[in-house]
């Protein structure tokens, strides 16, 4: 108790001390396992330091080590690469490298169709889940619940399971008798069919207030306008984190695409089935060279939306 | 005049409530109309992707292909088919395995990172992008890089080993089935590194949430540091520690891009890491004699009937009582 009482100026004189920066970083209120008392006192303070330099050098290690040489290793010559000992460093630097396997994997054409997936994908999700969410949170036709209920029971089946019967229907769709193996459609039109995008969308319609909807009908506002102009505007946050979501989901996909892009049409191919592909008979170091080029888009979308996507993960998603 | 009036109000009075009703009637149909409009897409991309799919995977694996085309019925065949083939019990056994290590590296890891880093005053904006960094690569791109450290010839890992005079392993390349097999546990480190950031993060967000005031009052008892882990950080975290244990088991169930990319879509020596969902791959699309979508379908209701189970027992078993 006494510790607690004499760490006051202490602690406010490590506060004063913080810049700015560091102080919207540690909230200084909020109590955690171990008190700031305890860690305020001299050895407190000397093992806090040790922790916490021997948790930033090992973190870096493990998390940016693989990165160093996913980045590293596509500069090296192919002999270098696979050369014992290895070397820490490209001791000879071959950019080349990076551009042999440009031109050798069109990874421009692979990054293309990724991207066009992606956003073909991302336009589906935002059109068609977000009209239907709002349809069965603010319109409420008859049966929605039961819509609302027969969309969310498939959040119970796992999606790796149903590979096969869709790839089935994919190539035959029932009724219209279309293939559309080899089409983007194949990966944009499966995509709205994400019970997950309904729920979070829907849970957010539903706290907008019905008041400002009444008032809008009142004056004359159609329903798409509603959306348009009053839903839309205040959904803005939910919208960034399902897009966000829908965007990374495309681009991490791995074996859908790699069955309804991969073989019948190679040009079609994603990044992420692309480089798997070209990684057989392929020199080590391009296919590195190759992967650290596939990673360098996520890596900076990453760092540029990194807040919504942290906060994405943990207020819209698990805790619902 | 009058009486035609009288009579005109006379015939207007029923017919009039009747056209209210029936342009109420209109209404409710023209409002449920434009309700169903907006839902259209949705619900066309729903019943094509996901739910004609799901009766049509069960529809399949009671089926048989027909020599030129057509289905007939095949009764329990396509069950009993696969059950007899020695690698759907080794597709099982290998699934486990990947599921149980999972557990015990892939979920105790990210919660001590996330108490570990909740307790840090500093630099945690930069770890916390460090641990989440990964789950951002793309799969193939995060995958080769391993197998490119596991290779055995020219690997980082191996090299390391001989610089510190260890013997060498072939990591995912290792031959032999053992519970614990060198092959797996390659395969669940690489899978770990990958993805351990998003359960980091959530852990993160529910640790921030616990009241300071309970840490305070069971530091005023006594209680030590482990002893406010087991009674304070685990028991108010409990609905997410067991939420996340259900969904990493069903995920790792479904393990297919980690063992088909380290491998070369190989299943390891052996098949020592072949999985579930790779044999179900590899029944429907790789296997040229018995290639057979029926063969897949019937393994894939198994699996999904063993995770409805496992998901419900596991609900069952942790509900809240009282």
């Amino acid at each position: 108790m006494a510790g607690f009482v004499t760490a006051g100026p202490r602690l406010v004189r490590r506060r004063t001390e913080a810049t700015p920066a560091k102080r919207t970083q540690t909230p200084t209120a909020t109590r955690t396992l171990i008190s700031s008392a305890q860690l305020n006192r001299r050895r407190g303070r000397i093992t806090y330091g040790v922790i916490l330099t021997l948790v930033i050098v090992v973190f870096t290690l493990v998390f940016i080590g693989p990165l160093y040489f996913l980045f590293a290793d596509g500069l090296k010559s192919t002999q270098e690469a696979i050369a014992t000992p290895p070397t820490l460093y490209p001791h000879h630097v071959y950019p080349s490298s990076y551009s042999t396997a440009w031109n050798r994997l069109d990874v421009a054409k692979l990054l293309w169709n990724t991207i066009y997936y992606g956003f073909g994908a991302l336009a589906f999700q935002l059109v068609f889940d977000v009209t239907a969410a709002y349809s069965l949170s603010k319109l409420r036709p008859a049966l929605g619940n039961v819509i609302l209920f027969l969309m969310l029971a498939t959040l119970m089946i796992p999606a790796t399971v149903l590979v096969v019967p869709q790839y089935v229907t994919v190539v035959d769709l029932p009724i219209v008798h279309v293939n559309l193996v080899g089409s983007p459609a194949a990966i944009w039109l499966p995509s709205v069919a994400n019970a997950f995008n309904i729920f979070l969308l829907k849970r957010f319609f539903d706290s907008i207030p019905t008041d400002y909807i009444d008032a809008a009908q009142i004056d004359g506002a159609s329903r798409l306008t509603i959306l348009r102009r009053i839903v839309l505007p205040i959904s803005r946050p939910i919208l960034g984190v399902v897009s966000i979501f829908g965007l990374v989901a495309v681009w991490k996909d791995f074996l859908w695409p790699l069955l309804v892009e991969y073989g019948y049409t190679p040009t079609r191919e994603t990044l992420n089935v692309g480089i798997w592909q070209a990684s057989v008979g392929t020199p080590q170091n391009l296919i590195i060279a190759a992967s650290a080029m596939a990673a360098v888009p996520t890596i900076v979308f990453f760092l540029i939306f990194q807040r919504n996507i942290m906060a994405g993960l943990t207020a819209g998603g698990i805790r619902g | 005049m009058a009486d035609v009036v009288t009579l005109r109000e006379a015939k207007a009075g029923p017919g009039a409530t009747r056209q209210a009703a029936a342009g109420r009637f209109g209404h409710r149909v023209r409002r449920n109309l434009s309700a169903y409009a907006f839902l259209i897409g949705a619900v066309l991309c729903f019943t094509f992707f996901s739910w004609y799919p799901i009766v049509r995977e069960v529809v399949m694996s009671f089926q048989k292909a027909v020599y030129g085309g057509g289905y007939t019925w095949a009764g329990f065949r396509n069950y009993t088919r696969i059950i007899h083939d020695p690698m759907f019990w080794q597709a099982w056994r290998n699934t486990l395995e990947f599921t149980l290590l999972a557990l015990v590296i892939g979920y105790a890891v990210p919660f001590c990172v996330a108490i570990l880093l909740n307790e840090l005053r500093h630099a945690r904006g930069y770890l916390r992008i460090l641990v989440y960094l990964p789950v951002m690569l793309p799969p193939a791109s995060a995958l080769l890089l391993f197998s490119y450290f596991y290779n055995p010839q020219y690997g980082l890992f191996d090299d390391v080993l001989r610089i510190l005079h260890l013997p060498t392993s072939q990591w995912v390349l290792q031959p032999g089935t053992g519970f614990i097999s060198t092959a797996m546990v390659s395969v669940v480190v690489a899978s770990t590194w990958m993805n351990m950031g998003a359960a980091t993060l959530i852990y993160l967000a529910a640790l921030q949430n616990i009241p300071g005031e309970l840490y305070e009052a069971a530091e005023l008892d006594g209680a030590g540091l482990f002893s406010r882990i087991r009674h304070v950080t685990i028991p108010q975290t409990r609905l997410i520690l067991i939420l996340l244990l259900m969904l990493q088991v069903v995920a790792t169930m479904q393990m297919f891009v980690e063992s088909f990319v380290l491998t070369n879509g190989g299943g390891g020596v052996g098949n020592n890491t072949q999985s579930v969902v790779m044999l179900i791959y590899q029944y429907a699309f790789a296997y040229s004699g018995a290639s057979n979508y029926n063969s897949a379908s019937a393994l894939g209701v198994i699996l999904m009937v063993v995770l409805a189970v496992f998901s419900g027992g596991f609900l069952w078993a942790t509900r809240e009582r009282g």
